[in-house]
């Protein structure tokens, strides 16, 4: 795996959400954001910040065999799907990678359980986990995959913290990725006016805005006007 | 090495570019003093895109934000937090306290939340209405007119209500609930527990030609970069230049004492210069501390001579002593109504929170003398690292088992967003001579400058508020049809109550008061030891309310300002 290329490619992203920051609409020249480029290099690290990310980088925490076993693994626990990719278009192996080294205390556990499962699927199977079928790889997620949820993790077996550890990451790599949240459907993250919950948002829930409450708020349309006061302090525009 | 003196003697130094310092900084320049500010971070704009981190998304970073290298996530505009590489500090054995620092131009107020509350009338009379503490030889009657122009200078959105303690104001219009705020209002109604529009400062309306207007990315924590929220250099520091006031900027510049003459004045302060490990003196002809309340009270404390030896303005041996910050506990509730949400729509908002409940109660039929203000946290926020993890832990309160993997996992992450509501309560603890910092003589920082020892415990009374807001949270979920996630902490956690110093609103190491042997500095924050030293943080409160303290910082700041001008004009320190 190349480490140079997998910044190489968040970097890109960077970049292409800038695009579509420019590519959006409304109020933002007035409010003055479009003004703002970000810079895709940075991602608004100081220098030590960024220096320690690239001694992370520079370290391997796994070796090739372990990186497709975490690839394998990842994918049979969210299966890719049409049009939003799976963890292999969110780079949730180099994440996971990334965060074994960021967080020591994962390093562990993530290195563990990858021998673990191995040797469950060799003494299954007479196979590497990666390489074995999909139904003998599930046949093994079956057993560790499901945990009582009043046992607090760390009092289970290792191949359950795992499991489920596995299961944190490669669910919060994914849906921290461009194709996950794209999947998730998250609007926000962009200059907007917010106007409060839509109609048929409200009644879905059973909720309604109270009129008094609502007289209150900001009227959208006045908002470059500058604010003026009497004395005492009602909003004159 | 030979200490470097420059030959400049500015008419004010300010130690600190935060709310206090900043403010003193933009009423000082605009008065036409030449003012020199000295910060011990780097300087720092919020339109900077090569600092920015508003607007990234978490696939820009390797950590998807992740909290490893700034306590509340990588996008948090704080460089520095409870911890500092190189600058220590320490504890008396059996007590906390944890202390956050921000080393930037502009310091905390790059990634406060914005909640800016007045104090009321009560808040500064503790003593005479429950006997506990000590009142402030000021009224809110003193402070109102500052609170005034404050509003208008900064902004600040909210409704007047006609509360008694939670004075009105010149308020810009609110934004519209969240969906989870609508459950809220509703759910604290039911428990009698009033609900009003937050008071933040984000433009929400247009104040002058020179800041922004928000546009609703909800990430105030990342200081805005068109200036819409209220950070001390966007919006007092930069102004105050463009104005063409006279203000030099020292940046990673830690200062080390205030320096006095033979007679005993401040002539200046000495600082370390991070860059090159020198050390440097300013010379001025008044000395204006607005470092935070704890490190005002080291520098004091470090400034040791002949006239002052034990350190300065501490004949009363008060500096540093009264330390305390809000209380706080917290829970969080899984609101099954709030499940399978149309996210259609972009929810983020401002930063924090659309509604809050400041105070209801009635202290004299409670077992604990103040209150507190509810915050309230919830909704469709931009996921970042974390998101997702235990993706089906609610299967449990339908019967059913929490794990797995496949397909499924995609409709868990769905089915769940957004139906969780928080809670933060933020209360008044008591003022104590026993909660201090003072100087660990066995221990400095990287610059050679002696550090900070806390020694600081919370009584019953503080336990006991935490109670009350762990048992209203568990109310209000009820009547949200929630379950209160987690174990809700009894006795045995102190209900939740969190470490000293977590709430990042510790005031009161150098409070004021008209007697100079039980208090540091007079009405006008003024030391009473030295009359050419001033003080603008928090230092100075005698007594944190149930509200937050960086409104009253600012307002306390503005009124200094105001005296230390008229002073400075009849020529009289």
């Amino acid at each position: 795996m190349d480490r140079r290329k997998s910044i190489q490619t968040i970097i890109l992203g960077a970049g292409a959400s800038a695009l579509a920051f420019h590519g959006c609409q409304t109020d933002v020249n007035k409010s003055g954001a479009a003004a703002v480029q970000p810079d895709p290099n940075y991602f608004g690290r100081t220098p030590k910040e960024l220096e320690r990310i690239e001694e992370l980088h520079a370290k391997q925490l796994f070796n090739a065999h372990e990186m497709e076993t975490i690839a394998v693994l990842s994918t049979v626990i969210l299966p890719p799907n049409e049009p939003h990719g799976g963890p292999i278009e969110a780079q949730v192996p180099e994440f996971i990678e990334f965060m074994g080294k960021d967080i020591p205390e994962l390093e562990t556990t993530l290195l563990g359980g990858l021998m673990w499962l191995d040797h469950k699927s060799n003494t299954e199977f007479g196979v590497a986990f990666k390489s074995a079928s999909l139904e003998q790889q599930k046949e093994i997620c079956d057993q560790i995959c499901w945990h009582d949820p009043e046992i607090p993790l760390d009092k289970q077996p290792l191949e359950i913290q795992f499991f489920a550890l596995m299961r944190n990451l490669t669910v919060s790599g994914y849906y921290t990725s461009k194709v996950g949240i794209a999947d998730l459907g998250y609007k926000g993250n962009m200059p907007n006016i917010w106007d409060g919950v839509p109609e048929e948002v409200l009644k879905q829930h059973g909720v309604a805005y109270d009129p008094e409450w609502i007289a209150k708020c900001v009227d959208q349309s006045k908002r470059h006007i500058v604010a003026q006061w009497d004395d005492d302090g009602n909003l004159l525009t | 090495m030979q200490i470097i003196e420059s030959p400049e003697i500015y008419d004010v130094i300010i130690v600190g570019s935060g709310a206090g310092g900043g403010m003193a900084t933009k009423q000082l320049a605009d008065a036409g003093f030449n003012v020199a500010v000295v910060e011990a971070g780097p300087y720092f704009d919020p339109a900077d895109p090569k600092t920015m981190t508003q607007l990234k998304w978490p696939y820009e970073s390797p950590r998807r934000g992740a909290n490893t290298d700034r306590a509340f996530g990588e996008w948090d505009m704080s460089y520095g937090d409870w911890e500092v590489e190189g600058e220590p500090y320490t504890h008396v054995e059996g007590t906390e306290f944890k202390w956050w620092r921000s080393r930037m131009l502009g310091g905390r107020t790059n990634h406060w939340g914005r909640i800016s509350l007045r104090f009321g009338p009560k808040d500064f009379k503790g003593k005479t209405r429950d006997g506990y503490g000590e009142d402030w030889p000021i009224g809110y009657e003193d402070v109102k007119p500052y609170y005034d122009k404050l509003d208008k200078l900064i902004g600040v959105f909210g409704t007047n209500e006609g509360l008694e303690n939670d004075p009105d104001g010149f308020f810009l219009p609110p934004p519209k609930p969240r969906l989870h705020e609508l459950f809220y209002i509703n759910g604290a109604k039911k428990a009698g527990i009033p609900v009003i529009p937050s008071r933040m400062s984000m433009l929400t309306k247009r104040i002058n030609k020179d800041r922004g207007v928000c546009f609703y990315c909800g990430q105030c924590s990342r200081s805005c970069s068109v200036y819409a929220d209220f950070s001390s250099g966007s919006c007092l520091i930069f102004p105050a230049q463009k104005s063409g006031g006279k203000v030099k900027l020292y940046v990673n510049a830690m200062v080390r004492e205030v320096t006095t003459n033979a007679e005993g004045k401040a002539t200046g302060v000495s600082y370390v210069n991070k860059e090159d490990r020198k050390e440097y003196k300013l010379r001025a002809k008044v000395v204006v501390l607005a470092a935070s309340a704890c490190s005002s009270a080291r520098i004091l404390l470090n400034s040791k001579s002949g006239q002052h030896p034990n350190g300065l303005g501490n004949s009363s041996n008060l500096v540093g002593k009264y330390l305390h910050d809000s209380t706080g506990s917290s829970a969080a509730g899984f609101i099954p109504a709030l499940m399978n949400r149309d996210i259609s729509y972009n929810e983020d908002g401002v930063g924090g929170m659309h509604v809050y409940s400041p105070w209801w109660g009635d202290n004299t039929k409670l077992d604990f003398p103040r209150g507190y203000h509810i915050e309230v946290w919830g909704g469709i926020g931009q996921p970042n690292y974390g998101f997702g993890f235990n993706p089906n832990d609610f299967n449990k309160f339908f019967g059913l088992r929490v794990g797995g993997y496949g397909d499924s996992l995609r409709e868990d992450v769905k089915k769940y967003y957004g139906c969780v509501i928080g809670f933060g309560g933020r209360g008044e603890g008591i003022a104590r001579k026993e909660n201090y910092c003072e100087i660990d003589p066995t221990t400095v920082d990287q610059y050679g400058i002696p550090v900070l020892k806390f020694n600081y415990k919370w009584s019953d009374l503080e336990k006991r508020q935490a109670k009350h807001m762990q048992d209203t949270f568990e109310e209000i979920i009820h009547n949200m049809g929630g379950h209160y996630l987690g174990e809700k902490p009894g006795k045995e956690k102190n209900y939740g109550l969190n470490a000293p110093g977590e709430i990042i609103h510790e005031v009161g190491t150098t409070r004021m008061g008209n007697d100079p042997k039980t208090s540091v500095t007079n009405k006008f924050q003024q030391l009473h030891d030295v009359d050419n030293v001033f003080i603008v943080d928090a230092g100075p409160f005698v007594s944190q309310a149930d509200k937050n303290c960086t409104w009253t910082i600012l307002a306390l700041s503005m009124r200094a300002s105001d005296y230390i001008i008229q002073q400075l004009k009849q020529q009289s320190i």
